[in-house]
Order: C-alpha cells, then sequence, then structure tokens
C-alpha cells in the first residue's frame, strides 16, 4: 500500500485526469445500462438456453429419456422433409411479400405524390389495411373474401356472370387451388401501405426546384424519374425493404390463421412452434431455432451494412 | 449491394415509362387521379366489406352473390359480445390494454434515458451500442420463445398479463431506442449546455429540458410500440392460457369455420383493430416516423 502511495505522488496531475475521465465515462454509461442489461437479459439469454437445449434429447411427452443428443438433433432438422420444405417456404414467402409490396408501394406513392381532388381521402383508404390486426385481417381474407361458398370473390364472379346472364360461374376453392399465394396476398394488401408511406415521405423530401430547373431544360417525366426520382428514392427503397424483410420472415399469425400451416404452407416460424409447443419436441425446436439464427446473422450481416451507409449519410447532413 | 437493390424497382420502373409525360396536361392528371381513386377504393374494399357485413345478419352475410343492401343489425355485435355462447371478449380486450399500455411505458422509461446516452451525451463506441439493439430485432423470436416458456412455467408466471408485458418490453426496446435516438439527436445543444449550468442533474435535465422538445418523437415512439403489443399474436399464444388471454388469441377462436358465423367474424375483427384504426389515422404522420425508426420526418 504505502509503496503505491509513494509511487503515485509525482504524476498525481494525470491520475486526477484519468480518474475524471473514468468517471465522466461512467456517468455517460449510467443512463444506458438499463435498457442495455434488460435487452441482453430478455433476448440473448434465451438464445444461450436455445443453443443449449439444441444440444439435448428433451421431449416433454418423455421426460425420463432427457440427456445429452450431440447433434442429432441438427441432424434430424436437415433431414426432415417438412423443416427443409419449410425454409423454402419461408424464402418464398418473405422475397414475394416484400418485393411486390415494395414495387406497388412505390407506383401508389408516385400516384399520391401528385396534387389531386381527394388526394388525403385515397391516402387514409391505401393505410387502412396496415391498421388492421393481422390476425383479424387474416380472418377477414379467410372467411370473408376467399371463401368457395360466400366469399367476396366468388359473390363478385357470380354477380359479373349474372349481369351478363350467363350460368355456372366458376367458383374456386381459393386458399386449397393456391395456398401460398393466399397467404400472400393477404400480406401484401398489409404491407403494401407501410411501403406506400415509407416512400411517399422520400418522394415529399426530393429537391422540387432542381426538378423543376431539369423540366425547364427539357427533360422528360422518364428522364426525372430514371436520373433524379428514382436514385432519391433509393435509399428509401432499401429502407422499405430491409424493415419489411424483418418483420414479414417472422410471419406466424397469417400462416396460422389462412391454413394452419397445412397445404405445404408451414414456414419457420410456424413449424418450430409446432414442434415445440405440439409435439413437445425441445431439443428438436431448439435446433430448428438455432438454425434459423445463423441463417438469419448471414442475412442480418448484410442488411446491417445497408443501414449502417444509410445511417452514415443521415449522420453527415 | 447495388445488384440485389435494383431487382425489386425494374418492374416499377418499366410500367411507369410512359407515364409521367403526360404529366403538365391536364388531362393526364384526371387519369392518374382516377387511377389513384380506383387503387384506393380496391385496397380499402376488404375493410369495407368487413364493416358492412359485420352489420348484416348472418343469413344476409353469407349470399352469393353479396346482398349489398341488405337490412343493417348489430346482430353480430351481440352475438361477439357472448349473446349466446356467454364468452365475452371484455377481459381479452381488457388484457390487450394492460399488456400494451404498460409495456409501452416501460419501454419508454427504459429507452428515452438510453436514447440520451446514445446522441446528447454519447457512450464511448454509441454506434456499436445502437446496432447491437438493432441486431437483436433482427434474430426471430421464435427461436427464443422455448426458453421463455421454461421460464415462466418453472417461476409459475405461465397466464401471467404482466410477464406478457415484460416481453412485450423487451421486443420494443430497440426500436424505440432507434427512433428516440433519432428525435433527440435534434435537441439543440445550447440548451442542455445552458441546463447543466444551471447544475441540474439528469432526471430534472430530461424531464424538464428535452422531454417538452421531443414531445413529438414520444407520441409516434408510444403509438408504434402500443401497435406492435396490441398486434402480437405468438408470444401471447404460448405464454396465457384463460386468464391472461390477449384480443388476437382471443379472436384465433374463429379460425375453423363454425357454419353461418361470418357477420360475427367481421365484427370480432373489427371490434379488435378499432383501437388501432382510430389511433393510426389520428396519427398518420407519426406513423410513417415510428416505422421508419424515425430516418424518416
Amino acid at each position: 500500500m504505502s509503496v503505491a502511495v509513494g509511487s503515485t505522488t509525482r504524476p498525481a496531475g494525470s491520475r486526477d485526469q484519468k480518474a475524471q475521465q473514468r468517471s465522466d465515462a461512467r456517468s455517460r454509461r449510467v443512463p444506458l445500462l438499463p435498457a442495455l442489461v434488460f435487452t441482453i437479459i430478455l433476448t440473448q439469454l434465451p438464445f444461450v438456453v436455445t443453443l443449449v437445449i439444441s444440444f439435448m434429447n428433451w421431449n416433454a411427452y418423455y421426460p425420463e429419456e432427457r440427456g445429452f443428443a450431440g447433434i442429432s438433433n441438427f441432424v434430424r432438422v436437415f433431414t426432415d422433409e417438412a423443416m427443409r420444405h419449410s425454409v423454402w417456404v419461408t424464402i418464398v414467402l418473405t422475397a414475394t411479400v416484400v418485393i411486390v409490396s415494395l414495387v406497388l408501394g412505390m407506383l401508389i406513392a408516385l400516384l399520391l405524390d401528385r396534387k389531386f381532388r381527394g388526394r388525403a381521402a385515397v391516402r387514409t383508404m391505401m393505410i387502412a389495411p396496415f391498421l388492421v390486426v393481422p390476425v383479424a385481417a387474416a380472418l377477414v381474407w379467410k372467411h370473408a373474401l376467399f371463401n368457395p361458398e360466400y366469399g367476396l370473390f366468388n359473390g363478385v364472379i357470380t354477380a359479373v356472370w349474372n349481369l351478363f346472364g350467363m350460368s355456372n360461374p366458376p367458383q374456386p376453392d381459393w386458399i386449397s387451388l393456391a395456398p401460398l399465394v393466399s397467404i400472400e396476398m393477404a400480406l401484401i394488401w398489409q404491407w403494401t401501405p407501410f411501403m406506400m408511406l415509407i416512400l411517399l415521405a422520400g418522394l415529399q423530401g426530393r429537391p422540387l426546384d432542381v426538378i423543376e430547373a431539369a423540366s425547364i431544360d427539357g427533360a422528360s417525366g422518364w428522364q426525372i424519374f430514371r436520373y433524379m426520382t428514382f436514385p432519391h428514392l433509393r435509399q428509401y427503397l432499401e429502407l422499405g425493404g430491409l424493415l419489411g424483410s424483418i418483420y414479414v420472415v417472422q410471419t406466424f399469425d397469417a400462416v396460422f390463421v389462412i391454413t394452419s400451416g397445412g397445404l405445404g404452407t408451414a414456414n419457420l416460424p410456424f413449424i418450430i412452434y409446432q414442434t415445440f409447443y405440439n409435439a413437445q419436441d425441445y431439443g428438436r425446436a431448439s435446433a430448428a431455432g438455432v438454425v434459423v439464427v445463423v441463417g438469419t446473422i448471414a442475412i442480418a450481416t448484410f442488411a446491417l451494412r445497408t443501414v449502417s451507409t444509410l445511417f452514415r449519410e443521415e449522420g453527415g447532413r | 449491394m447495388s445488384s440485389v437493390t435494383d431487382v425489386g424497382p425494374v418492374p416499377a420502373t418499366r410500367t411507369t415509362t410512359g407515364k409521367p409525360r403526360p404529366d403538365r396536361k391536364p388531362r393526364g392528371n384526371v387519369v392518374f387521379a382516377v387511377i389513384a381513386w380506383v387503387v384506393g377504393l380496391l385496397f380499402f374494399t376488404p375493410i369495407a366489406w368487413m364493416v358492412l357485413t359485420s352489420f348484416h345478419s348472418e343469413a344476409d352475410a353469407a349470399t352469393n352473390p353479396p346482398s349489398l343492401a341488405a337490412p343493417l343489425t348489430l346482430q353480430g355485435y351481440r352475438e361477439f359480445f357472448g349473446a349466446s355462447s356467454g364468452a365475452s371478449p371484455w377481459p381479452p380486450l381488457a388484457n390487450s390494454l394492460t399488456a400494451s399500455l404498460v409495456s409501452t411505458a416501460l419501454v419508454l422509461l427504459l429507452s428515452f434515458p438510453a436514447a440520451y446516452a446514445l446522441s446528447i451525451r454519447p457512450v464511448e463506441k454509441w454506434t456499436d451500442v445502437l446496432f447491437f439493439f438493432l441486431s437483436t430485432k433482427m434474430l426471430p423470436v421464435v427461436a427464443g420463445l422455448l426458453p421463455v416458456y421454461l421460464f415462466a412455467k418453472s417461476v409459475h408466471l405461465l397466464d401471467n398479463i404482466w410477464l406478457l408485458a415484460i416481453f412485450y418490453t423487451a421486443m420494443n426496446l430497440p426500436i424505440a431506442v432507434w427512433m428516440m435516438r433519432s428525435f433527440l439527436a435534434e435537441v439543440p445543444v445550447e440548451m442542455l449546455e445552458a441546463a447543466a449550468m444551471d447544475g441540474a442533474n439528469l432526471p430534472r435535465i430530461l424531464r424538464q429540458v428535452v422531454a417538452p422538445v421531443v414531445m413529438p418523437g414520444i407520441a409516434a415512439t408510444s403509438l408504434i410500440c402500443f401497435i406492435f403489443s396490441w398486434n402480437e399474436l405468438l408470444f401471447a399464444r404460448v405464454l396465457t392460457a384463460t386468464r391472461a388471454q390477449t384480443a388476437p388469441v382471443f379472436l384465433t377462436g374463429f379460425v375453423t369455420s363454425q357454419g353461418l358465423f361470418l357477420a360475427k367474424v367481421c365484427a370480432a375483427s373489427l371490434v379488435v383493430s378499432l383501437p388501432v384504426l382510430i389511433a393510426g389515422f389520428a396519427a398518420q404522420d407519426k406513423l410513417v416516423q415510428g416505422l421508419s425508426l424515425g430516418a424518416v420526418k
């Protein structure tokens, strides 16, 4: 102790400075810690437990067989036909919904960027689908729209057929005929308004004077779109695509309600839910969860890089 | 990066190819206005149909072709509120409200100081911290569901609405931190310096100086957190049963057809969606800010 005191008497000034810096850094961290600790405990810890369980033989129906399983859960995940199919379903579902919603959202945003009578009303009508609770939206699509006997789609077909005096209108059973497309339609209906809102905000942030100058200089509407509007919109398209992917990849409600995972529409969230909740196979559900996380990290790394470019541009302004 | 992001918009640019040209002619504007109206009405049709059907009798709701002009009745609503089944939707609605409000309040309480430490008086490596928050949002929640369920079971907190509220807080906290940070970053530095000079401590600075300035941001954050909590199904379905059941879980009772029940389903869907519809319409501009994590203002 005494040695320590003796040796630190001379550089007292710098020590004070360091102590002050340290206390400054500590005081900066204090407001952050509750949120950070909370997030780590509630989002990271469960994944660690999942990782541990994924190497265990654990089925709640056979509690006496609990033990170390090695990689057998992972082998079963990769060899299971249903599990492998669900990976494909997840990719197709997410890509279709995000891309179609982005394209439709952009077209509608371009329409709504013009001034016309009732623009506010159309905008309000467009937003509405996003504000219906997802389970409720899926119920309405399943029962009130797709139902082959009294759903609106087949009802309209009958009405049109009657109008032209034709008999025997086609009455397809939409969900059995195209189960995945049915789910995608309901999701696209909900997510197009989301994309439209982000892109509309992007369009309204365009420097209008530059565009006006370009049109005075004789640039065509297409040229203005291709060389001015589209490059400006690009970061908003990326943002919409990224956020849409984060949410749509986790879709559970629509699959659960519209097909209950049947007819080859079970995506990964649904099949993991089923393995854990119905089959009570904790080991295999966890292994599937780990596979999803690894897959997502690969995609997320790329996505995060996109956001951080966006973010840096924003910060540079 | 460019190759991937270019794929999506390509068809869009093609379909708009000839369109912007007649822009400056009034006739072109009329055409675009008509198209916009048609598209808007098309997107609104399922909702209009849901509302109309909810006010029809079960017999009128199940006709083919649809009977648009059928007499209106509140029968569907009476059935939904348990006229003949006795199953009241009020407890699930109250549970949803509790979980959404409690989690939104907790999210604000945690994210507000955190956003301060990531913008106004930033910690070291604050960008890394910010991206850590975002990355937790990218991990599929379903992969953490089982440990959460086992934990709830072991501490006898299954079917408990407060535990659900805690998990909703964790679910929305990353989004809230991002949003709040973008709002706090715009608070003028001079204001804070003046407050610090007066010797105000952090809770007071946050409450009396920062909060009034970022009120619109707090509103946007609350709105988004409320909507996401209200809509959530997966956690609610796994963690709750009869007592703490939320409104979306209650709605899953309508997944399989039960004879003529279309008016009842539509009434149920509308009632459960109503709080979100009202909040969303009342704060349309906030919605955009919130959804884009505050990146779009």
